[in-house]
């Protein structure tokens, strides 16, 4: 019996989707098997972002309604062994699914899979709810600004309401340099305000817009240093213990200098 | 350019100040109170404490923010209402 892990945040754009075929993919080069899928009805983009959006014949709400079977939507990823998609439907809204009809959907899909990994829509209406209905877990993906913070502490409440405990905190798109400078609320800051157990911390890293392009999640590059993050994630979700790596940047004496002296802000 | 910027501390840095507006939002949020809200009892309380003392309603001060409660000390919501007296009435006295 496999588990459900809801990716969530509230506010929109800080990074769920990512987060979702970044873990999701390392689970799967880990060996396990798993299933990424998309519930944003309507605005699909799961699809785009693992670079399976060509292969799509049946969607979500097909599955729903009962029009192909399961294992007909179910795109298989070539590229690793036991990695598939269900992909939300692009022609339809978010009423075209019932919290009820997810919730099965779940069951069925743990029954299979080793990790569900459902990717949530912004917003907190008929989206959201249909996203969390049939979750185990729930991991709340969050970045280093006042509104990003805010949404994810009143999506902890909401879930709380759902009787979903003890959500595990993501931050994301991260940057070293201006934690330093004191211009970015550091992880603690964070953690302090939240009071939720922190998952990991993911850098910003202009190699998830390079991955993104090109349909290939971060994981897959050794040199990406998002994508090591979330590998350690991964490896946390699977029950290691997995100490943050270094956010540390190029911040010695002579950087200091040039910035006393006016040469870099 | 003073020594505390070389030594990469700022008091006014941009991230005490986005902390600082963060707390007060989640106090807000998380009391489930409006600004309205507020107002209101703004004003309920000028009603009562005129009739005791005369007060500063320009520069009366109206917000919520947190304290903590009992053996756990559990963070709770907190009304903190700063009233300047420019004078008291009568009645006071008695």
């Amino acid at each position: 019996m496999g588990e459900v892990i809801v990716i969530t945040s509230g506010k929109g754009g800080v990074g769920k989707t990512t987060t979702t075929a970044n873990i999701g993919t390392a689970l799967a080069l880990a060996g396990k098997k798993v299933v990424l899928v998309d519930t944003d009805i309507g605005l699909r983009n799961l699809d785009v972002v693992m670079g399976l959006e060509n292969r799509i014949v049946y969607d979500l709400v097909d599955v729903v309604e009962g029009i192909c079977r399961l294992k007909q939507a179910l795109i298989r990823d070539k590229r690793i062994e036991g990695l598939y998609l269900l992909p939300a439907a692009q022609t339809k809204d978010k009423t075209a699914v019932s919290p009820e009809q997810m919730k099965g959907l779940c069951e069925t899909l743990k029954e299979e899979f080793d990790y569900v990994l459902v990717d949530c829509p912004a917003g907190i209406e008929q989206g959201f709810k249909n996203a969390i209905a049939g979750a185990d877990k729930a991991f709340i993906v969050t970045t280093p600004e006042v509104a990003a913070v805010r949404d994810a502490d009143r999506i902890i409440g909401l879930l709380e309401a759902t009787e979903l405990y003890e959500p595990k905190l993501i931050i994301n798109r991260i940057r070293a340099d201006m934690v330093k400078r004191g211009d970015m609320m550091d992880i603690d800051d964070m953690i302090d305000i939240l009071a939720i157990e922190l998952l990991g911390v993911v850098p910003e890293d202009e190699k998830i817009v390079i991955s993104t392009n090109k349909g290939e999640p971060a994981v897959y590059d050794p040199n990406s240093k998002a994508g090591q993050a979330y590998k350690n994630i991964a490896r946390r979700i699977e029950g290691e213990e997995v100490p943050l790596m270094s956010l540390e940047v190029e911040s010695g004496f002579m950087e200091k200098l040039k910035r006393f002296f006016g040469l870099r802000k | 350019m003073d020594i505390m910027k070389f030594f990469g501390r700022e008091d006014s840095s941009s991230k005490e100040v986005a902390k600082e507006r963060l707390r007060l939002l989640l106090v807000h949020d998380r009391a489930n109170v409006s600004p309205r809200f507020l107002e209101m009892i703004k004003g309920e309380l000028i009603k009562v404490i005129s009739d005791y003392m005369e007060i500063e309603e320009n520069e009366m001060d109206v917000k919520l923010t947190k304290t903590k409660l009992g053996k756990r000390n559990t963070p709770v919501p907190a009304l903190i209402a700063n009233i300047p007296i420019k004078r008291m009435k009568h009645i006071a006295r008695v």
